[in-house]
């Protein structure tokens, strides 16, 4: 009997973690919503979920807005629940959904898992309420919007970009950026000449490896194909391909470290991160919070401020995609359906000016109101800042633009190129087949 | 039986559903779940590291836990010491092994100076990177780690083997080895089996060493992927959770089936009685 038990629960895992999230998940969101117009009479709770689970500046910046907040309008209480983003994503924020007590303002990321959670009636349409945010926030709120509706509100946005070493350069005798992929490999060969590692690559998590294709498919590919995959999950267009036969090509110049199909992104000295932090290696893609995850990794954090550069991802010449288009991301949060008028003004709060002045300090990220600017110092943050101000089109990751199922196929298909044993069309037909399961 | 065959009753109703977690489950598929996953190929690569594991850990542990037992079952100083450092690896969380070795395991890493400082340096390998080797290396680290397990359930078995037999057998001239096996080995089968159908069933499930020691990337190229980590990449990652239910289904119908067929096989002259009358 003991071993039946046993296999069943495990076969019960999906489930049981699904009713212990829900029950972990409650906590005080009173169902006693007051009216429209009757905002801060009665005393409300709101819970709070976000992904700052680490103990550092972010994690401390939200607990001070919280309290600020309810310093302001004492009838509002905010508990919050830190949760590291994978558990919260996955696991967490799914659950709590599907029951009837979820979170009343958690993290969102916008594209395809939030048309998903439209779709399911989860969100509070906020459209009317946020009109002067949106406003300020420009085209980057539109990640947060399903078929022309604010759903939910960014607090962080950036493009994606090389992360370079100016020393490194110099010593290979690189004298510019590269600005097409041609210079590109130009500079991989000539970095490989003074025996330094020309990428760092952390295959190891997938995403930062399949983060190459998307810019070779955001070369390759039209903005109108793009953006007509991401609401129709259509990936005929042969540009698709093309992206992948272009990685494959450049993947063969070997400009990555030796066992990148083992390399952890971030969060640890031998990761990608470590490499370039650490002067290891000379160059990294990767999106604007790199600053801050760079730092924690660096043995001699003085030396990398200083040698730390940035550059947009180079065109392809002669391609059809825009040159001037980037992939970026960002952080929101939005509101649960049932939650009360209160957490909209919270939302709000969270993108007021000062709010976001204290976050553009905190370096772990790029704010994304126009004011907040001021609160960026680091060079290479403000490179982004301009960079993505001239974009002429931001494209959302596409894993999150195209939901989970789409995204984690696609970059498993991706990663088997890098490791030599997948094919450009194969990465098309998963993401198909994934589209239909 | 609630808690048993509720849980049960519901993964398998989900898994009939092409379902994405959000909103209740409502298009119906009926089996085509069970199809898709035996069409996918790092599902089957899933299911042959199950099989490697299953038959490694039995091969490996087995023998060693055996020597190791017989060894630490004769009076010698230390040995309570001997019996503790064996244990150590079992005692210690899954997480924290896993850390551990990853940590080892990592290229150039700590067995890799090892390795090169006593001019071994030719054996060096990615061995949590090369899509042929890490499985073997998995298989390396799970024994490490369950190896305490079947020693001390084998000691716990050779404490009840009466001294008098062993007396009886010096007396008439039997060597140290003739002892152990003719009278320690056939007294310990008992236990033999009960440790071979534990590690069955535990190799089946193995999740959390393996999730934590393996690279993402190298186990969605089924290199190092277990049915136990498929299900959850697949159910919670990739969001298809009507699928990821099927998994968890098929997982529970090969342990059951194993199980059974052990306990029919093996196990029956062990447990005649114990498990049959009550199941009336």
């Amino acid at each position: 009997m003991a071993t039946k038990r046993r296999a069943a629960s495990v076969l019960a895992l999906l489930m049981t973690s699904t009713l212990l999230a829900a029950g972990c998940g409650g906590g005080g969101d009173d169902e006693d919503t007051p009216a429209q117009g009757e905002l801060y009479k009665n005393p409300v709770t709101l819970t709070w979920w976000h992904n700052a689970s680490q103990d550092g500046p972010g994690k401390t910046y939200w607990e001070k807005v919280a309290k600020d907040f309810s310093a302001l309008h004492p009838t509002v209480k905010i508990e919050i629940e830190a949760i590291e983003t994978n558990q919260l994503q996955r696991t967490r924020l799914p659950a709590a959904l599907l029951s009837n007590d979820p979170p009343d303002v958690f993290q969102a990321w916008g594209g395809g898992e939030m048309r998903e959670q439209v779709e399911a009636d989860y969100l509070k349409d906020i459209t009317d309420q946020v009109k002067a945010e949106v406003g300020e926030i420009g085209s980057a709120a539109e990640i947060w919007q399903v078929n022309g509706k604010q759903y939910g509100l960014p607090y962080r946005m950036g493009i994606e970009g090389v992360w370079y070493n100016k020393e490194l350069f110099a010593k290979a005798g690189i004298t510019a950026p590269p600005t097409t992929f041609d210079e590109l490999n130009t500079a991989v060969t000539k970095l490989k000449a003074v025996n330094v590692t020309p990428i760092a690559l952390g295959a190891g998590d997938k995403w930062p490896a399949a983060h190459w294709w998307y810019n070779y498919a955001l070369r390759a590919c039209s903005v109108d194909t793009l953006k007509k995959a991401s609401t129709d999950r259509n990936f005929d267009d042969p540009c698709f391909v093309k992206a992948g036969q272009d990685l494959k090509t450049f993947i063969d110049t070997k400009p990555f470290q030796n066992n990148f199909i083992a390399t952890p992104g971030q969060n640890d000295p031998t990761s990608a991160n470590g490499l370039l932090a650490n002067g290891k290696a000379a160059m990294e893609l990767m999106g604007d919070w790199n600053r801050g995850t760079l730092d924690t990794v660096a043995t001699d954090k003085a030396a990398l401020g200083k040698f730390l550069g940035w550059f947009p991802v180079p065109a392809i010449s002669g391609s059809a995609g825009d040159p001037k288009a980037a992939l970026g991301g960002g952080d929101g949060f939005a509101c649960a359906k049932q939650a009360p008028a209160e957490c909209v003004e919270f939302l709000k709060y969270l993108v007021s000016p000062e709010v976001q002045k204290g976050y553009a300090a905190t370096g772990t990220g790029l704010p994304v109101v126009k004011g907040a600017a001021d609160g960026v110092t680091d060079p290479a943050l403000k490179s982004i800042l301009t960079a993505t101000s001239e974009a002429t089109y931001v494209q959302l990751w596409l894993d999150t633009a195209y939901g989970s199922t789409v995204g984690s196929a696609m970059n498993d298909a991706i990663v088997a190129i890098f490791a030599g044993n997948g094919t450009p069309e194969k990465v098309v037909s998963a993401m198909k087949a994934a589209a239909s399961k | 039986m609630t808690f048993v065959l509720v849980p049960m009753g519901f993964a398998f109703y989900y898994s009939l559903f092409r379902w994405r977690g959000v909103g209740p489950p409502t298009e119906f598929v009926g089996l085509k779940n069970y199809t898709l996953a035996f069409q996918d190929p790092i599902f089957l690569d899933a299911l042959r590291n199950n099989a490697i594991v299953v038959f490694g850990s039995l091969l490996i542990q087995g023998p060693i836990a055996l020597g190791v037992a017989l060894l630490l079952n004769r009076r010698f100083r230390g040995r309570s010491a001997f019996r503790l450092l064996a244990f150590v690896p079992y005692v210690l969380a899954e997480v924290t092994i896993g850390i551990m070795w990853k940590l080892i395991l990592t290229g150039d890493g700590t067995v890799d100076v090892l390795l090169r400082s006593v001019g071994l340096g030719g054996l060096v390998k990615p061995w949590l990177a090369d899509l042929d080797v890490v499985i073997w290396t998995l298989l390396f680290v799970l024994t490490w780690k369950y190896v305490g397990f079947a020693i001390i359930l084998l000691l716990a078995g050779l404490s009840n083997v009466p001294e008098e037999l062993t007396e009886a057998a010096a007396i008439d001239g039997a060597s140290w080895w003739q002892t152990q096996r003719h009278i320690t080995l056939p007294l310990l089968g008992p236990t033999i089996r009960i440790w071979m159908f534990l590690s069955m069933i535990g190799s089946l499930q193995v999740f959390d060493v393996v999730w934590v020691t393996s690279v993402p990337a190298v186990r969605s190229l089924g290199a190092s992927a277990t049915m136990a980590t498929y299900m959850v990449d697949n159910g919670f990652f990739a969001r298809l959770w009507g699928y990821g239910n099927a998994v968890a289904v098929i997982l529970f119908v090969i342990s059951f089936v194993a199980a059974l067929l052990f306990q029919r096989f093996l196990l029956r002259r062990d447990i005649e009685g114990a498990i049959t009358r009550r199941a009336n």
